[in-house]
C-alpha cells in the first residue's frame, strides 16, 4: 500500500485540472502532463454554456429533465447511472465555478443568467459571454496554481505522453512521456493516472478542434490493451466557418438567442443578401421542426443543412453555406451576450455579423466516443481512469450543446477521488514495474523513426487521412464508402512506413512528434470507420441513408473495440446499455417528445 | 488568378545557440490562408523559394482562433497572433520573426513561462474554501460582470510585454498582463482578500513603477483589453497601500 500515492493527470483541460483540483484538495499530489501550457488547452475554444438545471427562470426545470433531455438527445445511448448522476450535480458545479470567480452573465438582480440551447425548451445554459470554455479553465487553472504555489501540483508543460507503463499482472504503473523541447524520452512512474486528453478531430483533418486533440493518447492505449468505445459517434456541428486552417465554431449560442438559419428559396438569388424578403427566404428548421425550430440538436440541424445544401440544392452561390442571421437582434444585446464570437467571425471572414448574416457550414466538431470507462471513471486497464472527451460516457450518440463542459468537470470530480482511493490501496509494484521495457520499447519506435529512409511526408498522409474520413465518416455514412476509407488508411499504414522525416534533429522537433501522433491516428481512425460500417442502423450522429431507423433490438449497445494487433486493426464486441431510469422511446424533434 | 502566390520570410534559428538565418518561401495562394496555413503548407512541402529542401517551422499554436494564446510572434514588425494574421490583409513579403524579449527555444517557439511565475507571485485566484457545495457565490451585479468580463479575457499571450519598452531585463517589469489581473482578482468579492498582499508584490522593483507610460500594450492587445485603465487603477492603489504600509510601521 502506498502512504504517499503518486498520481498523473494526463492533459490539463477542465477534465484533468478538475480532477488535480479534488487531488490537491483531499491532500494527494499530482503530476500534470500537457502538450500545451495548461491555460491553452483545448476548453477555450468552448463558447455557448455550460448547462444545469438551476431553474432560475420560473419555468420549472429540473435535474430529472436535464437528465431526460440529455439521454433522448444521445439517442439512448449513453449508460444511464452515470448521466443521471452528472445532471444532479451540474447545479453545484456551476455554484462553485460561480465562487472560483467565473464572470458569469448576470440577471438585473444580480444573479446567474441563463439563455436557451439546442436539444431543450429550457433556459438552463449559463454563460459567461460567448468565451465560457476560457472563462472556466481560466479558474480551475487559477486554483491548481494555487495548489501548485503550495507544492502539491507539479507541472510537466511541453511533455507528449506516449504509452502506459503497465506490470506483468496488466496493472498501470505509470507513463513515458516526451519532452517536446529537449526530446528527452523518460519514465515516471505512479500509482494511478488519469487520462483526460481531449477529442480526435485531428482525424478528421480540419474541424474546430485545436491543433491538439489528435487522440494520440488514446489510441496509443487503445493499442496497449484499452478498450475504446463507439468510436463511429462523431459530432458534425451545423454551424462552423470553413478556413484553410481549420473550421471555426460559431456557438449554438448564437442560435440560443435567437439567430434564425436560411437560404434563399430560390438558388442562386442575385440579390443582395438583404433585400431578399421575407417571403421568399426558407427557414428550414423552423419549419420541419417547429417546436425546438433553430435549436434542433446538433445532428438534426446538420442533416438538415445537409439536406438543403446537396438534395434541394440551395446552398449559397452553389458552395454548401447557409445563412445563420442575427441581424434581427440589436447591437448592444449582440455584444453583451455573444461579442466574443461575433469577433471571431469579423475577424477571419471580414463582415460584420450585426450587419450581414454568416455564412455557415457543418464542421466535425466533438468526439462522443472515446475510452471505454467503468462507472467510477476507470478502463480496463486498472490504474488507468479517464475524463472528459477522451473517454465514452456522458453523451450516447450525440451530445447536447452545454453538456460538454458540465461532463468534463463532473468526470474529472469523479476520477480524481477514486484514482486516489485505488491507488492508496494498490499493492507496490514488483521491481520496475515494467519501466524499462517499456522505456526500450518507447526509444527502440523513436529511433526507427528518426532513422527511417523512405519519401512521404507524414503532414502529406495526414491530409489523405482527413480527406478520406471527412468524406466518408461525418454526416452521412455508406458502407461501400466506409469500406473504401477502410482500405485507405490501411494503405496510409502502409506508406507510414516510408515516412522520411525532413527534420531528424534532436531539439523541438514537431515533425516527430507529429509523426508519432499521425500513427495512432491512423489506427484510431479505423475504429472509428469500422464501427460505423458494422452499426447497420441510424442512430443520433450516426446516419445511414440505407439503414435510416435506429434498430435497439440490435443496436442498443456500447461499441466495444479492442486491438488485435499490428496490421489487424480492431476487434469488436458489444455491451449492453444501461437503461434503468428511462425507457428508449422514438426520438424525434418535429413533435413534442 | 491562376499561379498568384504568396511570398513569406521566416527567421529561422535551431536553437536558442545557434545562429539566425532567414529563410523565402513562396506559396500558391489560398482564399482565406492566414500564416499559420502558409506554416502547415510548409510542414508538408519543406522546401525554400530557391528550392532548396529544410525543414518544417516550430512554432507554438493550438486553437487558431485567437483565443489559446499560443500562436503570437512578429508578423511584419507587428507582436500579434498568427492564426489570424490573414495573408490578404499583410504587405508582402511577410516577414516573421519570434518574438524578441522571451528565451527563444526555435525557430518561432518562445519560452513564454515567465507569464505564469507573474501570475502566480500575485496570487492570480480566488481563494475558495473547498470544492464542496456551499451554495451560491456572491451576488454581482451585471455592471460590476462588464467591467470584470474584459479583464478576465486575457489569453497571455504576451504581445503587452513583447511591446512594452520598459519589459526588459533591466527592470524586470511584470508587464501589463499581471497588472491587469491584479486588478480583476482585487475587484471580485472573494479575490479581494489577498488584494494588500497583490499590491505589495507590485510595489517593489520590477512592480508597477517600471511602467513607462508608452501605452504601447494597449494597442498592441488583441483582446482589446483596457490595460492602461487597469494599470493607472492599480498604480494608484499601490500607491496609497505603500502610504497605509507606511504609516503602520
Amino acid at each position: 500500500m502506498a502512504a504517499s500515492p503518486r498520481i498523473i493527470v494526463v492533459g490539463g483541460g477542465l477534465a484533468g485540472l478538475a480532477a488535480v483540483i479534488k487531488i490537491a484538495e483531499a491532500g494527494g499530489t499530482v503530476d500534470l502532463f500537457s502538450i500545451v501550457p495548461v491555460k491553452r488547452s483545448h476548453s477555450v475554444c468552448a463558447q455557448g454554456g455550460i448547462n444545469a438545471a438551476k431553474n432560475l427562470k420560473g419555468e420549472g426545470d429540473t435535474t430529472d429533465q436535464h437528465f431526460d433531455d440529455t439521454i433522448y438527445g444521445g439517442d439512448f445511448l449513453a449508460n444511464q447511472t452515470p448521466v443521471k448522476a452528472m445532471c444532479e450535480a451540474a447545479p453545484a458545479i456551476i455554484d462553485l465555478l460561480d465562487r472560483m470567480g467565473v464572470p458569469f452573465n448576470r440577471t438585473p438582480e444580480g444573479l446567474l443568467d441563463f439563455r436557451r440551447f439546442g436539444g431543450t425548451l429550457y433556459h438552463r445554459t449559463a454563460f459567461a459571454g460567448a468565451t465560457t470554455g476560457q472563462q472556466l479553465l481560466y479558474a480551475l487553472d487559477e486554483q491548481v496554481r494555487r495548489y501548485e504555489a503550495e507544492g502539491k501540483v507539479k507541472k510537466y508543460e511541453g511533455w507528449e505522453f506516449l504509452s502506459a507503463i503497465i506490470d506483468s499482472k496488466g496493472v498501470a504503473r505509470g507513463i513515458t512521456a516526451l519532452d517536446l523541447r529537449s526530446m528527452e524520452l523518460r519514465a515516471f512512474p505512479a500509482d494511478a493516472i488519469i487520462m483526460a486528453t481531449g477529442g480526435n478531430g485531428a482525424l478528421f483533418g480540419k474541424s474546430t478542434n485545436s491543433v491538439a486533440c489528435t487522440g494520440s493518447a488514446q489510441a496509443a492505449l487503445y493499442q496497449q490493451g484499452a478498450f475504446y468505445a463507439n468510436g463511429e459517434f462523431i459530432q458534425v456541428h451545423p454551424t462552423c466557418i470553413p478556413g484553410e486552417d481549420k473550421l471555426r465554431l460559431m456557438s449554438e449560442s448564437a442560435r440560443g438567442e435567437g439567430g434564425r438559419v436560411w437560404v434563399p428559396r430560390t438558388a442562386g438569388d442575385p440579390r443582395p443578401v438583404k433585400q431578399i424578403p421575407e417571403s421568399e427566404r426558407w427557414y428550414f428548421l423552423e419549419e420541419w421542426y417547429p417546436k425546438y425550430g433553430n435549436l434542433v440538436p446538433r445532428d438534426v440541424a446538420t442533416r438538415a443543412i445537409h439536406k438543403v445544401v446537396y438534395e434541394h440544392g440551395l446552398g449559397l452561390d452553389g458552395q454548401p453555406m447557409v445563412y445563420l442571421d442575427l441581424t434581427h437582434i440589436d447591437r448592444e444585446t449582440l455584444n453583451r451576450k455573444l461579442e466574443g464570437i461575433l469577433e471571431i467571425y469579423e475577424k477571419f471572414v471580414g463582415d460584420d455579423p450585426r450587419d450581414v448574416p454568416m455564412k455557415i457550414f457543418p464542421g466535425m466538431h466533438y468526439t462522443m466516443g472515446g475510452l471505454w470507462v467503468d462507472f467510477n471513471q476507470m478502463t480496463n486497464i486498472p490504474g488507468i481512469f479517464a475524463a472528459g472527451e477522451c473517454e465514452y460516457q456522458y453523451h450516447g450518440a450525440n451530445r447536447l450543446g452545454a453538456n460538454s463542459l458540465v461532463s468534463c468537470i463532473f468526470g474529472g470530480f469523479v476520477s480524481g477521488p477514486n484514482a486516489l482511493r485505488y491507488a492508496k490501496n494498490l499493492p507496490a509494484a514488483e521491481g520496475d514495474g515494467g519501466a524499462a521495457a517499456e522505456l526500450t520499447r518507447q526509444t527502440e519506435i523513436n529511433h526507427k523513426l528518426i532513422s527511417n529512409e523512405g519519401t512521404e511526408n507524414p503532414f502529406k498522409l495526414w491530409r489523405e487521412l482527413g480527406q478520406t474520413m471527412t468524406e466518408h465518416a461525418t454526416v452521412i455514412r455508406y458502407n461501400k464508402g466506409l469500406k473504401l476509407a477502410d482500405q485507405k488508411i490501411v494503405d496510409l499504414l502502409a506508406r507510414y512506413k516510408k515516412v522520411n522525416l525532413a527534420d531528424k534533429s534532436q531539439w523541438a522537433n514537431t515533425s516527430f512528434a507529429f509523426a508519432r501522433q499521425l500513427k495512432n491516428m491512423l489506427e484510431l481512425s479505423r475504429v472509428v470507420v469500422q464501427g460505423a460500417l458494422l452499426r447497420d442502423e441510424s442512430r443520433g450522429a450516426h446516419y445511414k441513408p440505407d439503414f435510416p431507423d435506429r434498430d435497439d433490438e440490435k443496436f442498443l449497445k456500447t461499441t466495444k473495440a479492442a486491438f488485435a494487433g499490428e496490421g489487424a486493426g480492431p476487434r469488436f464486441e458489444y455491451e449492453d446499455v444501461d437503461t434503468q431510469f428511462i425507457k428508449p422511446r422514438p426520438r424525434r424533434y418535429d413533435a413534442t417528445k | 488568378m491562376a499561379n498568384r502566390t504568396v511570398a513569406i520570410e521566416i527567421k529561422r534559428q535551431a536553437s536558442p545557440d545557434s545562429p539566425s538565418v532567414w529563410e523565402k518561401f513562396e506559396l500558391e495562394w489560398r482564399p482565406g490562408m492566414n500564416v499559420i496555413s502558409a506554416m502547415m503548407e510548409i510542414a508538408a512541402n519543406p522546401v525554400t523559394a530557391d528550392g532548396r529542401p529544410t525543414t518544417p517551422i516550430t512554432y507554438d499554436s493550438n486553437c487558431l482562433e485567437e483565443i489559446c494564446g499560443s500562436c503570437a510572434m512578429r508578423i511584419n514588425g507587428k507582436a500579434r497572433m498568427a492564426c489570424s494574421a490573414l495573408v490578404d490583409n499583410l504587405e508582402q513579403p511577410i516577414r516573421v520573426e519570434p518574438l524578441s524579449k522571451f528565451p527563444l527555444v526555435r525557430d518561432l517557439q518562445v519560452d513564454r513561462s515567465v507569464l505564469f511565475e507573474n501570475l502566480m507571485a500575485v496570487k492570480a485566484w480566488v481563494p475558495v474554501d473547498g470544492t464542496y457545495d456551499l451554495g451560491s457565490g456572491p451576488r454581482v451585479f451585471p455592471q460590476q460582470q462588464e467591467a470584470n468580463y474584459p479583464l478576465s479575457n486575457c489569453i497571455s499571450c504576451t504581445c503587452c510585454m513583447e511591446v512594452c519598452p520598459q519589459f526588459n531585463e533591466a527592470t524586470g517589469f511584470v508587464g501589463a498582463a499581471t497588472i491587469a489581473q491584479v486588478k480583476l482578482f482585487n475587484n471580485h468579492p472573494t479575490g479581494k482578500v489577498f488584494k494588500e498582499e497583490r499590491l505589495r508584490a507590485l510595489a517593489g522593483d520590477g512592480g508597477i513603477q517600471e511602467c513607462g507610460f508608452a501605452q504601447n500594450c494597449v494597442e498592441a492587445c488583441p483582446k482589446q483589453i483596457p490595460l492602461t485603465d487597469a494599470i493607472s487603477d492599480i498604480s494608484r492603489d499601490v500607491l496609497i497601500q505603500k502610504a497605509k504600509d507606511l504609516l503602520r510601521t
